[in-house]
């Protein structure tokens, strides 16, 4: 069921979720504890997956799940249980005032900013005909469109990127190893 | 290839069902299942008490209704109990946590397709509750949030012992999830797309997977053991260092929550390995049931197949855990990292070498000699796996033995100030 077939339905779910990412966003940042902060966060995710879908954008609302709520969050909240966080008065906000006015002002650019885009028009060249992804995702698949490019057209830039995830892997595993090096002296 | 896309046309989607038809059999279709796994849920409480009775020669439940009333007992049992919550928990984060262990199986089930279409006078009528194109990411990722109830618990009860549980779980879920999720990268090779429904019609119009890719199905199998915390994978409730992990505190219903969870994973575990690896619905040795016209008896028929296919996978998972002793945690470690990681990333090489080769020497995909070279391969392989190299070294570590180096290693983490110890007899 595509969004002009039942476009109450696609409406409401826009609202709905994107009303739950904005409220749990802002719960994140005014929670004290990390814990009730990190499940904030993972809702917020878990609301933007869904208005991914909404797009059309299967395969990112899928991964927004999966890379983001379901490994980096639990990963998170790992941390966050292991070193015990989470009592209110270690936790208080070290910056100053003049710290939350750059903040504010720089939320309010964003605002202002997000507004502009939905005044602006799309130049044609980057607009899709209608129904155009639906039907390509009906054709082939949700996957093949996003595998193509990716393999064939940027597949350097694909790999490049993936040096640089075991830059990552290889300092994790540097560090581990000599932490235990240092326990064994 | 070109053959199957000619009976997929012929199997395909003759009319659409009118919007008021359609959404008639979604809610008749979402009653059903989750009506069905409810009583699932339930009654598989009780095949695993009567199956572990029948394993250890014993009577099991025998006295509510002659036994098979025992889980609605149970169930009463559980409702009118009082509910303790501990005093320094974190009260919402402990009432979220049984929840959010039990949501995540349940709503997989949307995508799994249980049965033939059925045509009816109205429409074709597809057996699944929502086929999304992302089909098999949109399982991967449901099942990675599976993980948040057991963490939750084991924080918010303010217990070391669920705290250790619930540490020893993320670790745990987190470690295989990856095995997991790189052992169903060949079925997906093969099928060419992600959605379930094209991953049945490939393997009914080929050969099951699990001939296909056997090596693939066991690294899934033991994966989704330890993604469902079943024995030999129990550490996170580990009865014996843990009172019982995770779930300590909870009393009552919420109790009961976590146990019907487990019993949901596992149901929808199962029902993942029958549509990967044995064909989904399929009934073997026969394309009767994947072509048109699509009757209620077709219907019918496939969805006993998919349940005998479910069941026997329900049953391997009682068998196991009465069977199989509880792994130690070193050996959890090593065996998903060391052993069942590199395992999988290796079989994917091969396999995609294989069907690249395949298909550049002329046999197309779908054609006996494509599968006969497939089953070759991994018939080859699972004989120096499990033949040659283990010999009850590599992937039973549960029998083996450590080395003298790893003792120490234990000891020195255990009793840091204690010289030395008896001799080891043998080893």
């Amino acid at each position: 069921m595509g969004h002009n077939e039942l476009p109450l339905f696609y409406v409401f779910h826009f609202y709905f979720f994107g009303i739950v990412a904005i409220v749990s966003a802002v719960a994140f940042v005014t929670r004290k504890s990390p814990v009730a902060a990190a499940l904030w966060l993972v809702t917020t995710m878990f609301s933007l997956a869904a208005l991914y879908v909404l797009l059309d954008a299967h395969f990112i609302g899928a991964m927004q799940v999966l890379v983001y709520a379901g490994a980096i969050m639990v990963v998170f909240l790992f941390v966050i249980m292991l070193l015990n966080l989470g009592h209110a008065s270690e936790l208080a906000d070290g910056r100053g005032m003049w710290w939350k006015l750059a903040a504010g002002a720089v939320g309010l650019a964003l605002l202002a900013q997000v507004f502009a885009l939905t005044r602006a028009r799309l130049p044609e060249a980057l607009m899709l005909p209608e129904n155009a992804l639906a039907d390509q995702v009906a054709r082939t698949g949700a996957i093949a469109p996003l595998a193509g490019p990716l393999f064939h057209e940027y597949l350097l830039a694909f790999e490049v990127t993936s040096v640089l995830l075991l830059a990552a892997v290889v300092g994790a595993v540097v560090l581990g190893k000599r932490k235990e090096r240092e326990h064994a002296r | 290839m070109t053959h199957i896309a000619a009976l997929l046309q012929i199997a395909g989607p003759t009319t659409e069902p009118g919007f008021g038809f359609w959404f008639l059999m979604t809610v008749v279709k979402l009653v059903a299942i989750f009506t069905v796994y409810m009583l699932g849920a339930a009654l598989l409480t009780l095949a695993e008490r009567k199956i572990s009775a029948w394993i250890q020669d014993r009577h099991g439940p025998n006295r509510v209704g002659k036994g098979w009333l025992q889980p609605i007992a149970d169930g009463v049992k559980n409702f009118v109990k009082e509910e303790t919550y501990p005093s320094a928990a974190n009260l919402p984060i402990f009432i979220l946590a049984p929840v959010v262990s039990f949501i995540p199986a349940l709503v997989t089930w949307a995508v799994i397709p249980f049965a033939a279409p059925w045509g009816s006078r109205w429409g074709i009528i597809e057996m699944v509750l929502a086929p999304v194109p992302m089909g098999f990411l949109f399982i991967l990722a449901l099942s990675s949030l599976g993980v948040y109830g057991i963490v939750l618990a084991g924080w918010s009860s303010n217990n070391k012992y669920a705290m250790l549980g619930g540490i020893r779980s993320t670790a745990q879920m987190i470690s295989y999830e990856i095995a997991l999720g790189m052992s169903t990268i060949p079925v997906l090779l093969l099928a060419g797309n992600v959605t379930l429904s094209r991953i049945v019609s490939q393997q009914a119009f080929g050969t099951w997977n699990v001939l296909n890719l056997t090596i693939a199905f066991f690294i899934f199998l033991v994966a989704s053991f330890a993604e469902t915390n079943r024995l030999p994978f129990d550490l996170p409730e580990a009865e014996s260092e843990l009172v019982t992990g995770y779930h300590t505190e909870y009393s009552a219903m919420k109790f009961s929550l976590f146990f019907i969870a487990e019993y949901c994973n596992m149901i929808t575990v199962s029902a993942l390995m029958a549509t990967l690896f044995f064909g989904g619905w399929d009934i073997p040795f026969t394309l009767w049931d994947n072509l048109a016209p699509h009757t209620g008896l077709k219907t019918l028929l496939t969805l006993g197949c998919f349940a005998t296919k479910v069941l026997f996978f329900l049953f391997l998972f009682m068998w196991i855990r009465w069977t199989l002793p509880r792994f130690r945690y070193d050996q959890l470690m090593a065996l998903g990292w060391k052993f069942m990681l590199p395992l999988a990333l290796a079989y994917i090489v091969c396999t995609a070498t294989l069907i690249v080769t395949l298909d550049a020497l002329g046999f197309a995909q779908g054609s006996v000699p494509f599968h006969l070279g497939l089953i070759m391969f991994n018939l080859a392989a699972v004989v120096i796996l499990f033949m040659i190299v283990d010999r009850g070294r590599v992937i039973s570590p549960a029998s083996s033995r450590l080395n003298r180096r790893d003792i120490d290693k234990l000891r020195a983490v255990s009793a840091p100030h204690r010289p030395t110890l008896l001799p080891e007899s043998g080893d």
